[in-house]
C-alpha cells in the first residue's frame, strides 16, 4: 500500500513538544465478527457464551482430512459491508493461508485473504464538530478471515487449556488508510464504523464480547512532514481504550524522538490498568507467515447480479438518514446526528415525528426520553414509553390541551404507570383550561387580592410574569399560559 | 473349490450375485491369505477381521434377498490415508499414534454404500511421501514380485505400496489408493496391477489425510482394467464437503472398457523419451504403440515442451502445500504428544519424534520455498510452470489427440534399501518423472501392465486422458491389457 497524505495539518490537533509541534498519524485495522449463524468454513454455531468447545466441528478442530467450505452468508455480509462503506467490491477474491503455530489455531494456519481481498477501497465520513468539520477517512480494504480459538492459562499450574468455540468464526478485517490525525478522530471512526456495521446488521459491534476489536497503527511526525515509523497496538477492545492508547503511544514516540532516539517498528499491547502500551515483539521477531493461496478453496467469484441483489436490500445508512431527517423534519444537524447513532433510535424518532412537529418531537425524544433512558441505563428497545405514547403526549401539547409543564408530569405518569396519555389527561383532569371565562374569573380574583402588585406592574411590565405564576398556581397549572398572558395584559392595561 | 482370492473383482462380484459363494467365504479366504502373507509383505497395517465378517454377513443377507449394491460383498483393502470410523487411520505415520477418526471419508463411505467389505488398512509411505513405501512408520512393504531366480526383496513402489502389494498378492479384491505425483500408477506399474488416478475433482478428498491438496486424488488399484472401472464408478462423485470436487455425473466406467480404440488419436510425446532410459522401456513403449495401431488407433507424434520442468516444479508445489497441511500435527489435539517445558518445545519434540526423515525433508523444503524473499522465486514460478504444463496438454487435446501413451516408470521395481536411492533423494524422486505432469495438470492417468523386464519384473505403460475422460483410458487400457496377456501374477514365495 502506497501511503498518501490526504489531510491538511490542523493546528488544533498538534501536540506540543520540547522541539515544537508534532502531529500523529493513525490507521486502524478493525476486526469485526460477521453476524452469521455458522462459522466461515464450517457448520458450527457462532453463539456466544456457550460452554468451552461446544461449538466445534471436525473442521474447526482441524481433524485430518477435513476441508473448509465457504459459508455464503458470510460472503453476503462482507459484500453488504463493502457496499455500506461505498467500497469497490471485488468479484473475484482469493483465500490464502497464513501459517503460524499456536495451540488455539488448530490448523496451524489461519485462512485469510492476503493479496486479493473481497472488498477494496471505500470511505467513512466523520463529523468532527464545527471547528474541524467533516473528515473523510479512506478504507484501504476489507477481507474475510477466520478467528482463532482462545487459550486459557489460569486453569492449571503448568498447562494451558484451549477453547475452540471461536475457532473459525468469520471476521471482517477492515483496514483504514493512515488518514486519522487525532485520538478523537480514531474514537469517532470506530464509533461510526460500528454504527454502519450495526445498521447493516453485518456485525453486532459488541466490543466487550470481542465482536469488534482494533489494531491501531500510530506514528508521529512534524506537522505535514514525512510519515514516521509506526508501532502497532494490538487488540484494543473499547473506544475509550483506543483513545487512551493512541494518546499514550504518540507521546511515547515524541519523547523518544525528542531525546534523539529512533522509533523502532514493533507490535505493542495496551494495558488498560496503567494506560500505557508495552512492547510485544519487534519487527525482527515478526512471524514469517508464508502466505499462499489455500489449495482447498476455489477462488471466490460472484457476478454483478449477486451484488445488485444485496445492494437492493441495503438499509438507509447513517449519513443518508441524517441528511434526510434534517431535510424532512427541519431539525438541526446535531440533533439528527444524535438520532441516527442507532437505527432503533432513528426509527423511534421517526415514528414519533411523522405527522407532528419535527423539532418538538426531537426535543422530546432526545432530551426527555433518551435523557431519562440514559439515567436509568435503559435501551430504546426497552423504553417504558413507546413511540405512540410519546406521540400522544406531543399531540396534547400541540392541540393546546396541556401545557409543557403538565406534559412533563404526564410523561412521568406514562413512564411509571403506562397508559394512553389522552385518557390519563381526561381522567385526572389535567386538561389545560383555555376557557376565557374561567381564566378571567381567576385573573380578577388575583388582581383584586393584590392591589400592591397591580400598582407596581404599571411601572415594571415584566412583573406580569409574577401574575402569570399566581394564575397558573391557582389553576393548578391547567390554565393555558397564552390565554392567561393575553387576559392579564388586557386587565392590567399593559 | 477354486481359490476365491484369485478371482478378479468383477468375477467375485458375479459369483456373489450368482450365489456361487458367499461374501463371508470370500472374506475369510482373503483374511486367511492376509494372515499367511502379511508377516512377509507387510502390506496391511491393521486387519479388521471382526468388522469385515460383520460387513460380509450383512452383504450376504442383502444378496440373499436379491438386493445389494455394485460392490456388494466384495472385500477391499483401504489405504491408511483414508479416514475410516473407529479404525486405524495414521497415514503411515507415528505422529497420529492412537488416532481413531469419528468420521468416514467420502470415498470409503461411497464404497460401503455400494456394499463393499473392508478387510483392513493398508501400509503406505508416511503421509504419502515416497516412491518405495520405505518411509512408512510401520516398516517397508515388500513387493510380491521377485526377479527371476532371486530372493531379494523389492519395493512395491509408493506411496500406495501396501495397496499395490496387497492386490498383486491376492490379499484383497481391490484397494483404494491415492496419487499426488504418481502414488497410484508407479506402485501399480511395479506390481503388475492396474491403477488409475482420475481427473482432479472426480473423487472427493474429504476425509483423506491431506498431503498436497491441489494434487491429491483418490483412485483404485486392481488386478484388471475392468475392476478399476467398477471400483472408480463407486468411489467417484460430487461432494459438497470438498470445494474442489466437481459436480459432474459419474458414468458407468465399466461400460467403456470394451469400447476399443478404433479411430482414436493417440499422442506420443517426444519429451518422454529420456536420455539414458533403459532399452526395455523404449521397447515396451514401441510395443504399446504397435498394439494401439493394430487396434485401429491413429498414432500422432506430439510435443509437451514443458515436461522437463514438471518434476522440479512438483517438488516445490507439493512440499509447500504439505508443509502447511502437516502443521496441524502439533501434539495439541490428537495423536502423539511429547511433553516439553514450553509449548514451543512440545511442538519441536513432538514433530521431531512423530515425523520421519522424508516428511521432515519435505516440510523443510516447503517452508523454505514459501518463506519471505523466496516465495516469488520458487512457489510463484512453480505455479507458472504448472500453468504452462497444463497448457501443453490443452493444446494437444485441442489439436485432436484423444489420449497420450507414455511409459509409466523409468524402470522396474528396485530393491529395498537401494543405496543409491537412499543416498540421493532426487534419484528417488525421478521415479515420478512420467507421472507428475499428470497431477500438475489435474488430468486422469492410468497405468496398465504391458510387459516385463529382463529379470521378469512387470513394466507398465501409462495413458493420459482429457479432463473427465477416464472412459477413453479404460478403453485404451483394456487394449494394452488384452495384448500383454494374462501373465501378471507373481510367483508365490511367501
Amino acid at each position: 500500500m502506497t501511503l498518501v497524505d490526504t489531510r491538511t495539518p490542523n493546528p488544533d490537533y498538534f501536540i506540543a513538544g520540547a522541539t515544537g509541534d508534532w502531529e500523529m498519524v493513525v490507521g486502524l485495522e478493525v476486526h469485526a465478527q460477521v453476524t452469521s449463524q455458522s462459522k466461515l468454513f464450517s457448520g458450527s454455531s457462532t453463539r456466544f457464551g456457550e460452554p468451552p468447545n461446544n461449538n466445534v466441528s471436525f473442521v474447526d478442530a482441524a481433524m485430518p482430512g477435513m476441508l473448509p467450505v465457504i459459508n455464503e452468508e458470510c460472503v453476503r455480509q462482507a459484500v453488504r459491508t463493502g457496499l455500506g462503506l461505498k467500497a469497490k467490491i471485488n468479484k473475484r477474491s482469493l483465500f490464502d493461508r497464513k501459517n503460524y503455530f499456536y495451540p488455539d489455531l488448530p490448523q496451524g494456519y489461519q485462512i485469510s485473504q492476503f493479496k486479493d481481498p473481497i472488498v477494496g477501497e471505500g470511505e467513512v465520513h466523520l463529523d468532527m464538530g464545527d471547528k474541524v468539520g467533516e473528515v473523510t477517512i479512506g478504507i484501504e480494504r476489507l477481507h474475510l478471515e477466520q478467528d482463532a480459538g482462545k487459550s486459557i492459562h489460569d486453569q492449571h499450574p503448568n498447562m494451558s487449556f484451549v477453547d475452540l468455540n471461536r475457532s473459525g468464526v468469520a471476521l471482517m478485517e477492515i483496514v483504514s488508510k493512515p488518514d486519522i490525525r487525532s485520538a478523537a478522530e480514531a474514537r469517532a471512526y470506530i464509533t461510526k464504523l460500528r454504527t454502519i456495521l450495526r445498521y447493516l446488521g453485518t456485525c453486532d459491534g459488541n466490543m466487550e464480547q470481542g465482536s469488534l476489536r482494533a489494531d491501531i497503527n500510530v506514528s508521529v511526525r512534524k506537522p505535514g512532514g514525512e510519515f514516521g515509523t509506526r508501532c502497532e497496538i494490538k487488540n484494543v477492545n473499547s473506544v475509550r481504550f483506543a483513545g487512551q492508547a493512541i494518546e499514550y503511544e504518540a507521546r511515547r514516540q515524541i519523547d523518544i524522538l525528542e531525546d534523539g532516539g529512533k522509533v523502532i517498528q514493533q507490535t505493542r499491547l495496551f494495558d488498560p490498568k496503567t494506560g500505557e502500551t508495552r512492547s510485544m515483539r519487534s519487527k525482527e521477531e515478526a512471524h514469517d507467515y508464508r502466505y499462499f493461496p489455500d489449495p482447498d478453496l476455489l477462488p471466490l467469484e460472484f457476478d454483478d447480479a449477486f451484488i445488485a441483489e444485496l445492494a437492493k436490500d441495503l438499509p438507509e445508512l447513517p449519513d443518508e438518514k441524517q441528511a434526510r431527517l434534517v431535510a424532512e423534519y427541519g431539525i438541526t444537524k446535531y440533533d439528527a446526528s444524535v438520532l441516527v447513532a442507532s437505527r432503533v433510535s432513528a426509527d423511534f424518532y421517526e415514528s414519533v415525528a411523522r405527522g407532528r412537529d419535527g423539532k418538538l418531537s426531537a426535543n422530546w425524544v432526545i432530551n426527555d426520553l433518551f435523557g431519562r433512558l440514559a439515567k436509568e441505563g435503559l435501551d430504546v428497545r426497552s423504553s417504558p414509553v413507546d413511540a405512540d405514547q410519546l406521540g400522544g403526549i406531543i399531540d396534547l401539547i400541540l392541540n393546546g390541551e396541556i401545557s409543557g409543564k403538565i406534559a412533563k408530569e404526564l410523561f412521568e405518569i406514562v413512564w411509571s404507570e403506562g397508559g394512553d396519555p389522552a385518557q390519563i389527561v381526561e381522567k385526572r383532569g389535567m386538561k389545560q383550561v383555555s376557557d376565557t371565562g374561567a381564566i378571567e374569573k381567576i385573573v380578577d380574583e388575583i388582581i383584586a387580592a393584590n392591589p400592591e402588585q397591580v400598582g407596581k406592574v404599571k411601572d415594571k411590565p415584566s412583573m406580569v410574569g409574577w401574575f402569570v405564576g399566581q394564575v397558573m398556581k391557582a389553576s393548578q397549572g391547567k390554565a393555558n399560559p397564552q390565554a392567561v398572558n393575553k387576559i392579564l395584559k388586557e386587565k392590567l392595561g399593559l | 473349490m477354486t481359490d476365491l482370492t484369485r478371482l478378479s473383482l468383477a468375477a467375485t462380484r458375479q459369483g456373489l450375485k450368482n450365489k456361487d459363494f458367499t461374501s463371508v467365504e470370500v472374506t475369510d479366504a482373503y483374511l486367511g491369505a492376509i494372515e499367511e502373507a502379511n508377516s512377509e509383505l507387510n502390506a496391511f497395517i491393521s486387519v479388521e477381521a471382526e468388522q469385515a465378517r460383520k460387513m460380509a454377513s450383512a452383504s450376504d443377507a442383502r444378496l440373499a434377498r436379491g438386493e445389494g449394491g455394485s460392490l456388494e460383498g466384495v472385500p477391499l483393502g483401504i489405504k491408511d490415508l483414508f479416514a475410516t470410523i473407529g479404525t486405524h487411520t495414521q497415514a503411515g505415520s507415528h505422529i497420529l499414534d492412537g488416532f481413531l477418526p469419528e468420521y468416514e471419508s467420502t470415498v470409503t463411505a461411497n464404497l460401503w454404500a455400494d456394499g463393499a467389505v473392508m478387510l483392513g488398512k493398508l501400509n503406505m509411505d508416511e503421509f504419502a511421501m515416497g516412491s518405495s513405501n520405505e518411509t512408512s512408520y510401520f516398516g517397508p512393504v515388500v513387493n510380491p514380485w521377485r526377479g527371476r531366480d532371486s530372493s531379494t526383496n523389492l519395493v512395491p513402489g509408493g506411496s500406495s505400496g501396501g495397496s499395490a502389494s496387497a492386490v498383486s498378492a491376492w490379499l484383497c479384491a481391490g484397494a483404494t489408493a491415492t496419487d499426488t505425483g504418481g502414488s497410484i500408477r508407479q506402485p501399480a506399474a511395479f506390481t503388475g496391477t492396474v491403477g488409475i488416478k482420475p481427473t482432479y475433482g472426480r473423487c472427493s478428498r474429504w476425509g483423506i489425510v491431506a498431503f498436497a491438496s491441489s494434487l491429491d486424488q483418490a483412485g483404485p488399484i486392481t488386478r484388471t482394467v475392468e475392476d478399476s472401472a467398477i471400483m472408480l464408478t463407486s468411489m467417484a462423485g460430487f461432494d459438497k464437503k470438498d470445494s474442489t470436487s466437481v459436480d459432474m455425473a459419474v458414468p458407468d466406467f465399466a461400460a467403456a472398457v470394451a469400447r476399443g480404440v478404433k479411430g482414436l488419436n493417440i499422442g506420443i510425446p517426444r519429451e518422454y523419451r529420456l536420455e539414458g532410459m533403459p532399452e526395455e522401456i523404449e521397447t515396451l513403449w514401441q510395443q504399446g504403440i504397435e498394439w494401439m495401431r493394430e487396434e485401429g488407433a491413429i498414432i500422432t507424434d506430439i510435443s509437451l515442451p514443458h515436461t522437463k520442468y514438471a518434476l522440479p516444479a512438483y517438488y516445490i508445489v507439493a512440499p509447500a502445500e504439505a508443509s502447511s497441511n502437516l502443521a496441524r500435527y502439533d501434539g495439541v489435539k490428537y495423536g502423539l504428544r511429547v511433553p516439553g517445558e514450553t509449548i514451543d518445545e512440545m511442538y519441536e519434540l513432538t514433530r521431531a519424534a512423530g515425523f520421519g526423515d522424508e516428511v521432515k525433508r519435505r516440510v523443510m523444503i516447503g517452508t523454505y520455498v514459501l518463506s519471505a524473499g523466496y516465495y516469488d522465486a520458487y512457489y510463484v514460478r512453480a505455479q507458472k510452470v504448472r500453468t504452462l504444463i497444463k497448457q501443453d496438454f490443452e493444446k494437444v487435446f485441442a489439436d485432436g489427440v484423444d489420449a497420450i501413451l507414455t511409459p509409466a516408470t523409468p524402470s522396474a521395481a528396485f530393491r529395498i534399501g537401494d543405496r543409491e536411492m537412499a543416498a540421493d533423494p532426487v534419484k528417488m524422486y525421478l521415479n515420478d518423472i512420467f507421472t507428475v505432469t499428470v497431477n500438475m495438470a489435474g488430468l486422469p492417468g492410468i497405468a496398465v501392465p504391458a510387459g516385463k523386464d529382463s529379470a521378469g519384473l512387470p513394466l507398465a505403460l501409462q495413458l493420459i486422458g482429457k479432463p473427465f475422460d477416464e472412459e477413453t483410458l479404460f478403453a485404451a487400457g483394456r487394449i494394452i491389457e488384452k495384448a500383454a496377456g494374462d501373465e501378471f501374477s507373481p510367483e508365490k514365495w511367501w
